[in-house]
């Protein structure tokens, strides 16, 4: 799947790396927890978080992560932005509860991981 | 050849919590590492540094890399580890709301961190602070 298409799937606004949506994505992993994100090893994954600050594209950037959507309408400060551009992250907005957007994606064919 | 870096990291400072490990992420690249080997290094020394700010007064890291490997030492000062082995296991943790409302603080750091690395070894003594050495080969 394209990161566009993710984009589309959920409702979302792209508000960091819109040169970057024909990126391809195939697994997806939901969580608040940064700890929990960092166990992770597959790559080409998005992550669904409603954790907006800092350390949430820090840890994006560690796990060689290209796309986060942020749930539960949670928006995106420009320290975020500019940390997520010097790293290649595509950031996506999206209005709904991280349960809506994980199945909306799932029932587009984006993998779980386990 | 080997190539040196150290990184000062205060306590509390979440704002600049990760750069050590961006700068490490950048030279590993530019150096051609597999990007698999980069990742277990930059995920160790990121929650490493992490530590440093959710718990230190503060720390500093000296990262070491040659064609071999690359070493990674954090020492800080701070109010140490009592129990290494309770904190080595997943789950325990000792870290404040404000830690825990940046992501962290899930008690698997220090697991996470043994688990990405080829070495590890960590000293502690309460009230003067904590030792990490991480090693992570090249080829292997």
């Amino acid at each position: 799947m394209k990161v566009k298409d993710v984009a589309a799937y959920v409702g979302g606004t792209v508000v960091c790396g819109s040169e970057q949506l024909e990126k391809d994505v195939e697994y997806a992993f939901a969580s608040d927890l940064m700890s929990d994100v960092l166990t992770i090893q597959k790559d080409n994954l998005v992550l669904l978080t409603g954790l907006a600050n800092v350390q949430t594209i820090r840890t994006a950037e560690m796990s060689d992560i290209s796309c986060i959507v942020f749930v539960r309408n949670k928006k995106v400060s420009p320290d975020m932005i500019k940390l997520g551009k010097e790293n290649g992250i595509v950031m996506i907005e999206c209005p709904y509860s991280m349960f809506k957007t994980s199945g909306m994606l799932y029932s587009s064919g984006l993998k779980p991981i386990y | 050849m080997t190539m040196h870096f150290d990184y000062k990291i205060e306590g509390g400072d979440f704002t600049r919590a990760g750069y050590a490990s961006s700068q490490v992420k950048r030279s590993l690249k530019q150096l051609n590492v597999d990007p698999k080997v980069i990742k277990r290094v930059v995920v160790a020394l990121y929650e490493a540094e992490v530590n440093i700010v959710a718990h230190a007064y503060h720390g500093n890291i000296h990262v070491e890399i040659n064609t071999e490997k690359i070493n990674m030492t954090l020492i800080d000062e701070g109010p140490g580890i009592a129990n290494i082995e309770q904190a080595m296991q997943m789950g325990f943790s000792t870290a404040t709301p404000e830690v825990r409302e940046m992501g962290f603080g899930a008690g698997m750091g220090l697991p996470n961190i043994k688990n990405n690395s080829d070495e590890f070894r960590i000293e502690s003594e309460v009230g003067v602070g904590t030792k990490l050495n991480i090693v992570v080969y090249i080829n292997k």
